[in-house]
């Protein structure tokens, strides 16, 4: 599930931005290109994507600063959906 | 305000009927009284239009977004000012759907679902570019009993007559967003008068001074997220703006085929003048492509597809503009009557205008839509 998840998060920002490269584990927002607009976009992409709705608090930087924190994010919340 | 039995969510064409025989031939007058009447705003709650697109558990009907986008059509094609009312209030209702807590929810939701309350969007601040949007002028201070809010917030439509305001602040850690009533100790609302467009929407300044807050009154994450409620409630006020102003563009056809069918110049039906038909087209094309990108807007949406941020973005663009442009040609064929208050064009020129500043004014959308077509190019 993971690795999907990872696979799916990174086709999705690297559609978007096809110049920028990136690790599972690199810090996102440190290469500058994420606005507010594109932030709004990865989190609605994830609930779409996915199919979860992100609780307010998981909704903080820390859990979208790389695609990794970000497909570790959805692990949790598929898994909470199921258990 | 008190809502009286509720049969709504009206279907569009008692809308329709709504606007053609309550709203739109009184909307002059509601420009000049600069307000809405109460009565007005009890029949949009009987009818059931507040915020219909909020669960049924929460007092709504669930109606998607196409069809609301619709239906805000009609009301801005009676009344931009009503529109704006509806739009502020749809934006505060979503929040509170989306972000509130269970508490927050059943405090709010069934009230303003129901018109009872009505909401007010309180971001801009006198003193800086509401395009920046940063809240800064506005303080949210921790203490133990909760928040102490201090600021200013202006250009707050529906704020003379709001109960809820939904208030963007800076705190330590960045923007965050409160839910306060309109009628807390220290809340002190100014109305502004002959403001030129939606000139009946009830504007205000608001002044927050010293008002105390329980914990509970936080909406939403804090922090870097906290952005995220904005950006989602704007998103929102963006669609109803951008499908408010395709109604105006269908009000300045309304009014440019009645007058031009009975109005003659040089002997020849003003219809019949091929500039008039020119301007007439324009008109039709951009009503039809402006209702088409709405529709495309509002169905991502309702799919919560990433893709109806950008979509919304151009959809306001493109009607925006077209409704600057097809008022602006209504004001031009009744010629000085378009100055007339006997005539709804003047009143549409201005509330026009208005889509072009709110939301995200036509040059900001300009920076982001050139830069999405750039990375469009880059891929
Ligand atoms: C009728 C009406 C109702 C409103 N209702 C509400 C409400 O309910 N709640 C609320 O919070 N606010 C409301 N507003 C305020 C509205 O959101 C702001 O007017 C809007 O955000 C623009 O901000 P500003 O007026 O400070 O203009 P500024 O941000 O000062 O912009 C001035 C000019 O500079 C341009 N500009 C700004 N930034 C850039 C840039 N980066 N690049 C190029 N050009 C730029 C703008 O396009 C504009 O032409 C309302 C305003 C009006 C007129």
């Amino acid at each position: 599930m993971s690795n999907d998840a990872r696979t799916e998060i990174r086709t999705f920002i690297t559609t978007k931005f096809p110049d920028v490269t990136f690790s599972d584990e690199e810090d996102i927002f440190a290469l500058g290109f994420v606005n507010s607009l594109f932030a709004m976009e990865l989190v609605m992409f994830i609930e779409k994507a996915f199919g979860t709705r992100i609780p307010n608090e998981e909704l903080h930087l820390g859990n979208f600063r790389s695609v990794a924190l970000m497909a570790d994010l959805v692990a949790r919340q598929t898994s909470a959906a199921v258990g | 305000m008190k809502a009286e039995t509720r049969s709504g969510p009206a279907g569009l064409v008692e809308v329709r009927r709504f606007v053609d025989l309550e709203i739109a031939p009184h909307a002059n007058a509601f420009e000049r009284a600069e307000r809405i009447p109460w009565e007005v705003l009890s029949r949009v709650a009987e009818l059931g239009l507040w915020a219909p697109f909020l669960p049924s558990e929460f007092g709504g009907e669930a109606m998607d977004m196409v069809t609301l986008g619709r239906v805000h059509e009609e009301v801005g094609r009676g009344c931009s000012s009503l529109r704006s009312l509806l739009t502020v209030h749809s934006m505060v209702s979503a929040s509170v759907h989306r972000w509130g807590d269970q508490e927050q929810q059943e405090k709010w939701l069934w009230a303003l679902a129901r018109g009872e309350k009505l909401g007010a969007f309180c971001l801009t601040e006198p003193d800086r570019s509401g395009s920046d949007a940063t809240a800064e002028g506005t303080t949210a201070v921790r203490d133990q009993d909760g928040w102490v809010l201090n600021g200013r917030k202006k250009w707050i439509t529906g704020g003379q007559v709001a109960d809820l305001l939904m208030v963007f602040a800076s705190t330590g850690s960045g923007m965050c967003t409160f839910l306060v009533e309109a009628d807390r100790p220290g809340v002190r609302v100014t109305p502004l008068p002959h403001v030129s467009g939606t000139t009946a929407s009830m504007l205000a300044e608001i002044e927050f001074t010293g008002v105390r807050l329980e914990p509970s009154a936080l909406l939403g994450p804090q922090g870097w997220a906290a952005g995220t409620v904005m950006t989602n409630a704007l998103g929102l006020g963006r669609y109803s703006v951008a499908c408010g102003a395709v109604g105006i563009v269908r009000a300045a056809i309304d009014a440019c085929a009645q007058y031009t069918s009975v109005r003659s110049a040089g002997g020849v039906p003003l219809r019949d003048l091929p500039h008039v038909r020119q301007m007439m087209s324009g008109m039709v094309t951009a009503r039809d492509a402006g209702r088409l990108l709405c529709e495309r807007a509002g169905a991502l949406n309702d799919a919560g597809d990433p893709a109806t941020i950008m979509a919304t973005w151009v959809a306001k663009y493109h009607a925006s503009k077209a409704a600057v442009q097809a008022a602006g040609d209504a004001v031009q064929i009744h010629g000085a009557n378009g100055f007339s208050p006997d005539h709804p064009v003047a009143r549409l020129y201005r509330d026009s205008k208005v889509t072009e500043v709110i939301e995200g004014s036509t040059q900001v959308q300009e920076l982001t839509i050139a830069a999405e077509a750039y990375r469009e190019v880059a891929q």
